[in-house]
């Protein structure tokens, strides 16, 4: 009897190729076998073409003379001197300044249209809704190529450039700004500003403890925009209004002196900003929609009035809900600038992958250093995402 | 009744509505058009001003719309003349003339005039395909998914490029250009992006580390890089990495990419699927003895899938759309034959790009418009088939 | 028999005053041209407490629910205490001061601890300092018997204790009238009766209560008269005993014979 439970007892002996165990090792052993095939038959093969086509290897281009102009550029840079890894470095600003305003514009308009949708005015929300069905459902090449050759080279030439009040002139080759030069004295200016934030700070606390303590508000927003805006303005008029301006002076074939923005600029931050707007405007809607509104009723129902129930209920908890698609819309556009390839702005794109790509060859290194960079920026940003994520998640059983 | 019942008497107390009270219509002021306007769009001040702004805004812009597509538009003419303002004599909008004469570069590019009759054939067999697949109440969907995954992509590849075996004279892909590559291009990425991504998704959330480590690179690295880098790559590195024998041309090379790009984000999309799928379904499929394969075609993809169309639409709706960066390296899509078109000196006018541009934009929004629409209906049927 | 004395055999009919708590008038209300309110007509005195109950969609959460203008009623008057609910935001922000609600589905602020709920229109509106606001919202924590939990977040606690800390959150006000929209209605059996404990030792220390429930258990132990209503309309109205020995009106047979096993 008890031989034939220990028998059974005993785990019955598996073929060898059964073994799930088994079976699964030598799965990955074959498709990493496979993967390594191909990269080495890959790589020689690449060795091979490029030692054909007499093109130079390994990162040595960084150092060489570039040889060639950038239209737009935020640091010191020569065709004659500078190397191709300095235009890396400004195609590289190019693309952050881009990136960057257009985060900006796309934020405030996003957020504007966004809350527009959900407007009781039956127009606005239609309006605002047309606006996102529309720019979502058209390509963003589309888009800047729209504004680049049916709106600002349509603009009329130098000579006939649209004067705009103030020392601004516009026409199809850029817009023309004053160039601000401070004076001596702007230096008390920039101290005010800093002064004022740091007022507006201070208040800020000290109204918060005050409350706490007594319970009397303080009307905060109004004396920080007082103290940032107001005191820096005081200030720069009792110093004398030490500000000059360059003003860009119209010649016969060309405008000089003040800032030149690049047309490409323009259509690209336009076209950015325009069509990531749509998409953000649905993420702040579905964040508002998300947060119920038995939320906003509990908090009436206590007596709360609006402006308060949206600052401490609603806006809480639908930023929640906006903040890891919002940060997504962001890296979009930030992946999305390297269209300025297609309308010729010197972003990282156009000026590495593009110029520097053709003059020297070196197909692989370019491509991956490009590729490195936005990797870099899309993982900083998930990885931030993700700290993110961890802390806000709403405390549950 | 005691005093602390206040003034309530014993015979409020009690209450009995014998006639039942009919419903009445809502005041006047509150009902029928009147009534909403007041509550839609006047009913604070702040709401009055806006609304004020916003009718007088429309009211400038839909008429200059209209005006510029059908008003004042050039219906018919040979050459630019017949859209330009000086020539003749009264504002000019859309310049059509210039677009019926392009029509067909704008649909076949270059594709030879004699074998023209072959992409029809083809944009044919593509919308069978598609309604085929669309149309819920279609017979034998089954079929028409083979149809559409295999032997539609065969057929058409013959047919396109041709095979002189059967008489279709071969075309190379240089000649082709407009609506067809744009079609061709976002078909392949939309048959190609559905399996890869599946599989792509299964490796992601294998038990296996080798394979989901190589799963989870490859679809962060495809992610984590604008889709013109990826061209790019596909563009200039491919040739390096094939032997020179094989070195594939151009509009393959834009297709490897699109491919590429479009399966890593359709992974994340199915994985999203996956991942709303309870464990129960595995472990009773395990339960029932079915083997991985069979589970995941049986039992969890339909499923998965079924939860994510409207995702994997709004997938699709954006892979269209990034059909137009192939511009970038060189192939001809609609966009881009729009961009040869209008610099033709033979039409240059001041309203030729903005022409050429409503073009695309019309194209663009019917197709996208009509895929978004389609993902709405499919969300509002799921979550009708799932209320009880 | 003792109709008028007898609110409930356990309780006193303590603090009845004379005032009159709530008073509806003549009250229409539609939804486009759904008429979702037909004349009704409601006193409520001081101290009382009424159960509303009713087949669903009869109206008895959007009566409530215009009591403290969650909703708007657009023809008729409403008077709490005294005061006209008009669209004047004075009148309206002064009428929820004084009215308390509690939701079917709490309406927690997830983002906020369990004192931070209670605290926040303390401080927002009443402009309490923090310290005093806190002792009130512990007192009151106290009183629904879920002090330990000041610390913790909704999403941490069970139903019934939810709806608990959303009880005293309402009472942190200090309201004189306390609205309930059926305050039971989403939770496990298991908790339902520590939420009617705590709303029945609310009616004890004399709380003026309009409840929108099924539980009839409770509408027969705190109950002053229990209003029936059916498609907008006020059908029948009378104390307890009376309302479930002597049923009236057809309708009211009707619903009773539906929800009383």
């Amino acid at each position: 009897m008890s031989s034939e439970l220990s028998a059974r007892a005993r785990p019955a002996q598996v073929v060898f190729y059964n073994d799930p165990k088994f079976r699964s090792i030598a799965y990955q052993l074959v498709l990493c076998a496979v993967v390594a095939f191909l990269v080495y038959g890959a790589a020689s093969n690449a060795i091979e073409n490029l030692a054909r086509s007499h093109i130079a290897s390994g990162f040595g281009f960084w150092k060489e003379t570039a040889g060639f102009d950038i239209s737009q550029t935020l640091i010191q840079y020569s065709p004659r001197a500078s190397t191709y890894g300095r235009a890396f470095w400004v195609g590289l600003l190019n693309t952050l300044l881009v990136a960057g305003l257009g985060i900006i514009f796309a934020t405030i308009l996003g957020f504007g249209v966004g809350i527009s949708r959900l407007s009781r005015n039956w127009l606005l929300a239609k309006v605002a809704g047309g606006y996102v069905e529309t720019i979502r459902n058209l390509p963003l090449l589309l888009q800047l190529l729209f504004w680049y050759n049916a709106v600002l080279k349509a603009l009329p030439d130098i000579r006939e450039s649209i004067v705009i009040p103030g020392g601004a002139f516009l026409n199809n080759r850029g817009f023309f700004l004053p160039l601000p030069v401070s004076k001596s004295g702007f230096g008390a200016v920039e101290i005010a500003l800093l002064a004022g934030i740091l007022g507006a700070v201070a208040f800020y606390v000290w109204a918060r403890k005050r409350q706490e303590r007594t319970g009397q508000q303080a009307p905060v927003l109004w004396v920080a925009l007082a103290l940032v805006f107001g005191l820096p303005l005081v200030v720069f008029a009792l110093a004398g209004f030490p500000l000059g301006f360059e003003f860009p002076q119209a010649g016969r074939f060309n405008i000089t002196g003040g800032i030149e923005v690049l047309p490409e600029f323009l259509a690209l931050l336009f076209g950015l900003s325009i069509y990531t707007a749509a998409f953000i405007a649905e993420v702040v809607r579905a964040g508002i929609l998300a947060v119920s509104r038995g939320q906003s009723e509990a908090a009436y129902s206590l007596g709360l009035r609006p402006g308060p129930t949206l600052r401490l209920v609603v806006i809480p908890q639908a930023m929640r809900v906006i903040i890891p698609p919002l940060t997504s819309q962001y890296l979009n556009l930030t992946k999305n600038s390297s269209l300025a390839v297609a309308i010729g702005y010197p972003d990282l794109v156009q000026v590495f992958t593009g110029t520097v790509l053709n003059q020297t060859g070196q197909a692989v290194e370019v491509v991956a250093i490009t590729m490195l960079v936005y990797l870099v920026i899309s993982l900083v940003t998930s990885l931030l995402m993700n700290i993110y994520n961890s802390r806000m998640a709403l405390a549950e059983r | 009744m005691t005093t602390a019942e206040g003034n309530l008497a014993v015979a409020e107390l009690a209450f009995v509505r014998w006639t039942s009270i009919a419903p009445r219509p809502p005041p006047a002021a509150m009902a029928g058009a009147l009534g909403w306007l007041r509550e839609n769009l006047l009913s604070t001040p702040f709401n009055i001003v806006l609304t004020v702004i916003i009718v007088l805004l429309l009211a400038w812009a839909i008429p200059e719309l209209v005006k510029f597509l059908l008003i004042d538009a050039v219906w018919s003419g040979t050459d630019r003349d017949a859209c330009l303002e000086f020539v003749q004599h009264r504002e000019i909008g859309a310049c059509w003339p210039f677009v019926w004469e392009r029509l067909p570069y704008f649909i076949y590019g270059s594709y030879p005039i004699p074998d023209r009759w072959r992409v029809d054939v083809f944009f044919a067999m593509l919308a069978v395909g598609i309604v085929w697949l669309l149309w819920l109440n279609a017979p034998r969907r089954d079929l028409g998914a083979i149809y559409f995954f295999v032997i539609l992509p065969i057929a058409s590849f013959i047919l396109l490029t041709g095979w002189a075996a059967i008489g279709l004279r071969p075309v190379d892909t240089v000649l082709w250009g407009g609506v067809l590559v744009t079609i061709v291009v976002a078909s392949v990425g939309i048959v190609v992006s559905l399996p890869l991504g599946i599989l792509l998704a299964l490796g992601r959330r294998s038990r296996m580390p080798a394979v989901r480590l190589l799963s989870v690179i490859f679809i962060e690295f495809v992610r984590g890089v604008p889709l013109v880098t990826v061209l790019f790559m596909a563009g200039v590195m491919l040739p390096l990495f094939v032997p020179e024998q094989l070195s594939p041309d151009k509009l393959v090379r834009a297709l490897v990419g699109i491919a590429i790009f479009a399966s890593a984000y359709m992974a994340e999309v199915v994985r999203a699927g996956l991942q709303a799928i309870p464990k129960g379904q595995h472990e009773g499929a395990m339960a029932v003895g079915l083997r991985y394969w069979q589970m995941m075609r049986l039992v969890i993809l339909p499923q998965a899938l079924k939860v994510t169309i409207p995702n994997i639409v709004n997938t699709y709706i954006g892979l269209f759309k990034d059909t137009t960066l192939v511009f970038i390296v060189g192939i001809f899509d609609l966009l881009r034959t729009i961009e040869v078109a209008r610099i033709d000196p033979k039409w240059a006018t001041p309203v030729t790009s903005t022409t050429g541009y409503a073009v695309a934009a019309i194209f663009y929004l019917i197709f996208c418009y009509g895929m978004s629409r389609y993902a709405r209906a499919m969300e509002t049927r799921l979550a009708k088939s799932d209320r009880r | 028999m003792n109709v008028a004395g007898n609110h409930g055999s356990l309780l006193k009919p303590a603090n009845l005053n004379t005032a009159v708590a709530v008073e509806l008038v003549d009250v229409n209300k539609w939804y486009g041209d759904f008429h979702v309110l037909r004349d009704i007509n409601l006193k409520v005195m001081g101290g009382e407490r009424i159960v509303i109950c009713g087949p669903s969609g009869s109206g008895k959460s959007t009566m409530i629910r215009c009591i403290n203008r969650l909703e708007e009623h657009q023809s008729g008057h409403i008077f709490i205490d005294g005061v006209e609910l008009t669209a004047d935001l004075r009148k309206i922000d002064e009428v929820r001061r004084e009215v308390g609600m509690v939701f079917q589905h709490f309406n927690l602020f997830p983002h906020l601890t369990v004192m931070d709920n209670c605290t926040l229109a303390l401080i927002w509106v009443r402009k309490m300092p923090k310290k005093q606001a806190e002792e009130v919202a512990l007192h009151y924590l106290e009183r629904v018997k879920i002090p330990e939990q000041a610390s913790k977040y909704p999403g941490q606690l069970s139903g019934g204790q939810q709806q608990r800390v959303a009880i005293a959150r309402a009472l942190c006000m200090n309201p004189k009238i306390m609205l309930f929209d059926e305050p039971t209605s989403a939770l496990d059996p298991e908790m339902v009766k520590e939420v009617l404990d705590t709303m029945v030792e609310l009616a004890h220390d004399g709380m003026t209560m309009l409840v929108v429930t099924h539980e009839m258990g409770f509408a027969r132990q705190v109950a002053s008269r229990i209003v029936f209503m059916d498609e907008g309309q006020i059908v029948e109205a009378n104390v307890p005993e009376e309302f479930f020995a002597h049923p009236q009106h057809e309708r009211t047979k009707l619903f009773l014979s539906q929800i009383l096993r």
